[in-house]
């Protein structure tokens, strides 16, 4: 514990464990978080990521491992002598205090002069962008507006810590758009290291500086956006974030995967594992192309487009490649491709997937 | 770094260090456990101890239980005591299950009239239904040859047992079956309708259905509240034993507590299967229900509703009957040959029994549990839902929080009586103050307090306290900011309750009062013991007066306290 060289992380989760009865909620969770950034943990529900926010919190108390938040070991303190704010999904807001009453509970409790706690008040609802609503009780304005009075209170008192229950999960879609970027601006604005939980990987990789996947107790992976959705560190990763085509297949050696009749090189021959084994590629619809395709150049094949969902700007397209019909795959089209290549059901046109973007998983790592 | 990642499992559990604020909190929550310790599971459990002992207090195991049963004439009043609250839930739940589909399911005209006046029972002690029957069809009763005509040879016994017993049970079962109503979903009755079916397989498809955990709940409520009643068998049973007068006689005439005991647990049993048999049934409602659901509004149908209206103002007109005649009872010179109006059966009630004196006690009393008891059963039941710490406490005490409602109140007041009378008590000493009636009083009405401070409670969002937390405001400053402005209205809800039913209960404090503590409802069982009905009939009527005027004052309170709290809750003005 040398003062030596200050460790970057800001708060330092060592082997977190949480036990509830025989189940096993959290199993050995290490986790760096630096000053300053924003951490989504991310998951389905009963992955953990609420119980490991709730620990930090001290709301729950962890089976085992310890906490150091800021260089101070946490672990065993009470909420009330940790360094945090918190918002959660139903915003908690104390329903018979006005909008101002509520920003200032924390401040008032500290036996600040009370035209100072008036100033701050005033500072936060500008910072939040509800100037006027100071009078107002809760239940007057709108559920996004109530997340940030919630946010404000939460910030009111300049805490180290910013966490973030699944704060957007109760608001419909068009506010929940607006507000996340809302709290990401005000977030990078004011540098507070946040925490936030959420399911909702579009809203993980549009605010996150860095994502923990969690699955079953357990961390996936650790990564930026961009890293979790090209370089998914594991099936689950692959298959919960994003879209993906899993298509079964057998080693050849020297990168080479063979699909029904279809053969595919792999960019990275070590990915593939042993001759003859079987494993499974997972794939992204945007890596398989249809355009610019040489007939007869490696990784293509021709297929017929089976069936063409319409979801907009994009359509969703099954495509049964020739020589592995068996496993048809999904592929996008923009909505102006569809009409100049005059594709519809039943078309049948060259293929090609991207060498460098196959991701290829032993089928023993699909267990657990 | 290394030094300090120990392995986690090796040194046991971690514990989080406890706030100061919390200590606070835990302190409170041992009271609590320790105050229904004392004064509910002690005296229940001293029952079981003389139910097995001789009057040497020797271990002698079923001995007593054997002995009782072998004894006829109290067997006897164990059949007596059954059969007749079979025959009063057998009618009552009918009775009161048709008034509450009008209620409920009928487009009726002032159905907000008819349920107020079905709550007229609540308002006197039980007893007040038995005098007033005895006007009625008594020996000098108007309606007397009515009923020699339909063969019943006297009112005295179980037809006066039986019609008191509907009367004040309704408008508990009543209560019951307007909430299992209430609990419909639109939906279903929509979906039965686009199929085309009738109104009666709709019925019997979904209302009944929907509504049957309510019916056995309503039953069950009914049968142990009869079985357990003690002023109407008291006043109108004449010869016809039944337990809880078995139980007075045993305990405080002949001061056999051991039998007492045993006939005791014989109360205890079907209020305990009630409690059990409630507590899986309620379970069972709520889940039925889900957030989504529509609720039901009923459509005009003339000669349904007009029957329906008909049926209702039958019912309230011989509830208001029976009120009535003990009214007009109470206001002439002698029944029935005299009917000249006179106020002396209150100036003698009042002055020469020194009913005057009992009725300030029941006031006393009343106000003490109104404030005591609420302030109890709020705290109590804000500690138990939004405290943390503790957990291997807080199951036992929410049962004991429950229990109260599965324990009549003539054997809590036998349990006090065996607990708080034992010489070795150091606590001896509250016995025959108001103290040990408060505290009597309170817990024999907890329940009910308590489970309305919980549904309060259960309606605010958990995170407040975690919020308050992280923010380091400690729970109490919350609690009096918070909690305690959201939830007045319920807060007055319980007062009045407890106020009410402080003032009408006979059964437990009946083993408790001392000259000095007697009580009006009490002191009304005196005078009919007496022989004197008149002034009987004038102090319960007294009685149901002042609770009407408390209920009054109660609305005018809960109307300020909106008023003054609740603003947030409605909507911006702007």
């Amino acid at each position: 514990m040398a003062a030596a060289e200050p460790s970057p992380a800001f708060l330092d989760l060592t082997g977190i464990h949480k036990q509830f009865g025989k189940f096993e909620a959290l199993k050995n969770i290490h986790l760096s978080i630096r000053r300053g950034e924003l951490v989504c943990f991310l998951g389905p529900s009963g992955c953990g990521k609420t119980t490991l926010l709730r620990i930090i919190a001290g709301l729950e108390m962890q089976s085992g491992g310890s906490i150091v938040q800021s260089g101070r070991d946490i672990s065993t303190l009470p909420p009330a002598l940790r360094d945090y704010g918190i918002v959660f999904q139903s915003y908690a807001l104390f329903p018979n205090l006005s909008v101002s009453s509520n920003i200032a509970y924390g401040l008032v409790n500290r036996r600040t002069a009370k035209a100072v706690v008036a100033a701050r008040v005033k500072e936060l609802l500008q910072l939040v962008g509800l100037p006027d609503s100071g009078p107002k009780y809760p239940n007057q304005l709108s559920g996004g507006q109530q997340q940030r009075v919630a946010l404000a209170r939460a910030l009111a008192t300049s805490p180290g810590l910013l966490l973030l229950d699944e704060p957007l999960s109760a608001l419909d879609a068009l506010e929940r758009v607006r507000l996340r970027g809302e709290i990401r601006s005000l977030q990078q604005k004011l540098g507070v290291t946040t925490v936030m939980v959420t399911h909702d990987q579009e809203e993980a990789l549009t605010m996150a500086d860095r994502i923990v996947v969690m699955n079953q107790g357990a961390i996936e992976q650790v990564g930026t956006a961009l890293e979790i959705y090209r370089e998914p560190a594991s099936p689950f990763v692959a298959d919960f974030v994003g879209k993906v085509n899993v298509l079964d297949a057998v080693v050849e050696g020297g990168g080479r995967l063979r699909v029904g009749t279809c053969v595919f090189q792999c960019a990275d021959p070590a990915q593939a594992g042993a001759i003859g084994s079987g494993t499974r590629i997972y794939l992204r619809p945007e890596d398989i192309l249809s355009r610019g395709v040489i007939d007869g150049e490696p990784n293509s094949a021709m297929g017929r487009i089976t069936r063409i969902e319409f979801l907009g700007a994009v359509c969703l397209a099954r495509v049964a490649l020739e020589g592995m019909e068996a496993q048809p795959v999904t592929v996008y089209f923009s909505l102006n491709d569809i009409r100049e290549a005059g594709i519809a059901e039943g078309s049948r046109l060259g293929f090609k997937v991207l060498a460098d973007r196959i991701r290829v998983f032993p089928v023993a790592a699909q267990a657990g | 770094m290394s030094a300090a990642v120990l392995a986690p499992h090796a040194l046991g559990l971690p514990r989080q260090s406890v706030h100061w604020s919390d200590r606070v909190g835990h302190g409170l929550l041992l009271a609590v456990s320790l105050l229904l310790v004392v004064f509910l599971l002690a005296p229940l459990l001293m029952i079981l101890v003389q139910s097995a002992e001789d009057k040497e207090g020797a271990f002698v195991g079923l001995a007593n239980f054997a002995a009782y049963l072998q004894t006829p004439a109290l067997a006897r009043s164990l059949w007596n005591s059954v059969w007749v609250s079979l025959v009063v839930t057998l009618v009552a739940i009918p009775a009161a299950f048709v008034f509450a589909y009008a209620l409920t399911r009928s487009c009726m005209p002032a159905k907000g009239v008819f349920r107020t006046l079905t709550l007229i029972p609540l308002l006197a002690p039980t007893l007040l239904a038995a005098i007033s029957f005895i006007y009625w069809f008594g020996n000098q009763g108007v309606l007397k040859q009515w009923m020699l005509a339909l063969g019943i040879q006297s009112i005295y016994g179980a037809p006066g047992i039986i019609v008191s017993e509907i009367f004040s049970v309704f408008p508990h079962a009543l209560m019951i079956l307007v909430t299992a109503l209430s609990l419909s979903d639109a939906r279903l009755y929509e979906a039965a309708d686009a199929l085309g079916t009738s109104a009666v397989r709709k019925f019997f498809t979904i209302t009944l259905p929907g509504a049957k955990y309510g019916l056995i709940s309503a039953s069950l409520v009914t049968f142990a509240l009869v079985i357990t009643d003690f002023g109407i068998p008291k006043v109108i049973g004449g010869n016809f034993n039944v337990l809880s007068t078995d139980v007075f006689k045993l305990v405080i005439g002949q001061q056999d507590f051991q039998r007492g005991a045993v006939v005791g647990l014989f109360l205890l049993a079907p209020a305990l299967l009630t409690f059990a048999v409630d507590f899986f049934v309620q379970g069972r409602q709520t889940a039925q229900l889900s957030a989504r659901a529509v609720p039901y509004a009923p459509r005009r149908a003339p000669l349904f509703d007009w029957l329906m209206t008909g049926y209702c103002l039958v019912v309230v007109l011989l509830m208001l009957a029976v009120l009535g005649m003990a009214v007009f009872a109470s206001f002439v010179k002698l029944w029935p040959y005299n009917l000249s109006f006179t106020l002396k059966h209150y100036v003698f009630g009042l002055v020469d029994a020194e009913v005057g004196t009992a009725f300030v006690n029941s006031l006393t009393l009343a106000a003490a549990c109104a404030i005591g008891g609420t302030l109890l059963a709020f705290v109590g039941a804000y500690l138990l839902e939004k405290t943390r710490g503790f957990d291997w406490l807080r199951s036992g005490v929410r049962l004991l929080a429950m229990l109260p409602m599965a324990v009549p109140g003539l054997v809590l007041g036998l349990g006090y009586i065996f607990f708080f009378n034992h010489p070795d008590n150091p606590l001896h000493l509250l016995y025959h103050t108001m103290t040990i009636l408060v505290l009597c009083t309170i817990v024999h009405f907890y329940t009910t307090g308590h489970l309305t401070a919980v549904t309060a409670l259960k309606a605010l969002d958990n995170d407040f306290e975690a919020v308050s937390a992280s923010l380091k405001v400690p729970f109490f400053k919350t609690f009096w900011r918070v909690t305690l402005p959201i939830c007045t209205p319920a807060l007055v809800d319980i007062s009045r309750y407890f106020f009410i039913n402080a003032m009408t209960t006979i059964s437990a404090v009946v083993f408790l009062y001392s000259p000095d503590t007697k009580l009006a409802a009490i002191a009304i069982l005196n005078l009919d013991e007496a022989g004197e009905i008149g002034a009987a009939a004038a102090m319960a009527i007294l009685i149901a007066a002042t609770s009407t005027l408390v209920c009054l004052a109660y609305l005018a309170l809960g109307w300020l306290v909106d008023l003054r709290t609740q603003a947030w809750r409605r909507p911006a003005l702007n």
